[in-house]
């Protein structure tokens, strides 16, 4: 970890070409201990790629990534279990580190879903799958967690529990949080800097004032407004459907 | 008593039991059944370049079948044919020349349906420290590469952001995959090498709900399959490789009885 700051993972102006057609382009984001950076934009905007390059997937990047920590815990985008692969909890728990029994019930009591602990992968539910998830990525307390999308697939009063929870654990284990979200217009409140991506980076900012949008507050309640907030912006340009920025 | 030819042949079984049920385990998980038969055919042709070279025979094979799976790498990367297209082509042409060759080597007599099949009188002394020194060799490394092996077969971008290094696991898990090849093409021969690794691996996952269990029985079936089958082979003069997969095909229909069993207990 860089002494002075805290940070744990900064892209430095970074892009990823792929057959000829850049994914993403010039993307500079840090994610700092104990901060949350939420990356949101359209589907195929390079939101997921830009996760991927943080955690040093590609090899052949443009930019620098500086990476201070090795430590590192990840739930990844899709993850589909073969029915031909026989798996509990348990098992998925101790997939990539050799843990404690103590520290797996631990962790999955804080998501939880302690109840869960033999129960076959198959059986689960959506939202289940995505706890049990949570609980294998901060089972070895890692000082940066990327979440892709944690909340797919899981109802709103689930999602807002979810989130709850992500906050929770980020006071919690003091690490920093880089998270994917699917949805445009809403984020954790929690969130301390919002990424918005299309191929580049439109725009980001912080969403702090949003969560008390009265509006909002009518439409999802008092209790999804301490959760959620609404991240209001506006680009000045557009995409065309060739792949060509325009300005407005 | 390892001079009794039937004492060898069922102590080589038990010794390629071992090994084949872990190793069948990520055949079956990570969907390379073809894969394997692929580097089975090519043994062929380790076979005859063994002979013709006066080379020891599983040397020969372990080589070919490594090459044989590089190439495949290359195939893949280089051309726009789809897996199963590429397998096939490696699987057929190496079987093909494999037999050709055969057919050149006039000075030497081949026993083909032994090489296609096993044979159960074939198994010498030499064979048997190859089989459990090799198969011992195997497994360590299977437990040494283990972790990132069945992390990336659940998930390969996880096992990769958490640092376990899952290509490099792959490659290792190839040349395991030809090696258990080369050891065990005397008793089981060629075109029924991968019907050993998956069989008795398909018999456990309907009985099991975790993966340790699972290599654990794929053990056990993969055990009592050579036990049985080599029995039978001496019994009713029935080559060593189909007696053995027959017996385990059997205990898979068995197996199939507790899945049909479960899924009444749910209802």
């Amino acid at each position: 970890m860089s002494i002075e700051n805290n940070v744990l993972v900064k892209l430095n102006n970074v892009g990823l070409k792929q057959n000829q057609k850049w994914l993403v382009q010039g993307v500079s984001l840090q994610v700092e201990k104990g901060k949350i950076v939420t990356l949101i934009g359209p589907n195929g905007s390079g939101k997921s790629t830009t996760a991927k390059i943080a955690l040093g997937f590609y090899k052949n990047i443009e930019g620098n990534v500086e990476k201070y920590t090795s430590n590192i815990g990840y739930v990844p985008q899709k993850i589909s279990i073969d029915w031909t692969l026989p798996l509990r909890v348990n098992d998925l728990m101790l997939l990539t580190e050799n843990l404690s029994d103590e520290v797996i019930n631990e962790s999955l009591t804080l998501t939880g879903v302690k109840h869960l602990k033999d129960k076959s992968l198959a059986n689960l539910s959506g939202g289940e799958f995505q706890r049990v998830l949570l609980a294998r990525a901060i089972s070895k307390k890692p000082d940066l967690l990327v979440l892709d999308e944690p909340v797919q697939g899981v109802d709103f009063t689930g999602e807002i529990e979810l989130y709850e929870l992500i906050k929770e654990l980020s006071l919690k284990l003091n690490c920093g949080i880089l998270l994917i979200s699917h949805d445009l217009h809403t984020v954790m409140s929690a969130t301390d800097h919002v990424v918005c991506l299309n191929g580049h980076v439109c725009c980001c900012g912080s969403p702090s004032e949003v969560a008390k949008n009265s509006e909002y507050k009518a439409l999802f309640g008092e209790q999804a407004s301490q959760t959620l907030a609404i991240y209001e912006h506006k680009h000045d340009h557009v995409h065309t459907t060739d792949g060509e920025i325009k300005k407005k | 008593m390892l001079d009794d030819f039937f004492i060898r042949a069922l102590v080589a079984g038990i010794g390629i039991a071992f090994v084949a049920g872990p190793l069948g385990c990520f055949v079956v998980w990570r969907r390379l059944s073809y894969f394997g038969d692929t580097l089975a055919h090519s043994a062929l042709l380790g076979v005859t370049i063994a002979y013709s070279l006066e080379f020891n025979i599983a040397v020969s094979i372990f080589l070919i079948s490594s090459v044989i799976a590089l190439i495949l790498i290359q195939l893949q990367r280089k051309t726009n044919l789809p897996s199963d297209a590429l397998l096939g082509l490696l699987a057929h042409s190496s079987l093909a020349v494999g037999l050709v060759v055969i057919g050149f080597l006039t000075f030497i007599r081949f026993d083909i349906m032994g090489l296609l099949f096993g044979d159960i009188l074939a198994v010498n002394k030499k064979d048997l420290f190859i089989i459990w020194f090799g198969g011992a060799l195997i497994l360590i490394t299977l437990k040494i590469i283990w972790k990132p092996l069945f992390a990336s077969t659940v998930n390969y971008e996880l096992a990769e952001a958490e640092g376990l290094n899952p290509d490099r696991a792959k490659a290792v898990f190839t040349v395991l995959l030809a090696a258990i090849i080369a050891i065990s093409i005397k008793l089981v021969g060629v075109l029924l090498i991968t019907g050993m690794l998956i069989i008795p691996t398909a018999m456990a996952r309907n009985l099991s709900d975790n993966p340790q269990k699972m290599v654990i029985f794929s053990i056990i079936g993969g055990l009592l399959s050579v036990i049985i089958g080599l029995f039978s082979s001496l019994e009713f003069n029935t080559p060593s490789g189909p007696s053995i997969i027959a017996a385990a095909l059997v205990l898979f229909i068995f197996s199939l009885l507790k899945v049909k069993q479960t899924i009444q207990l749910k209802n």
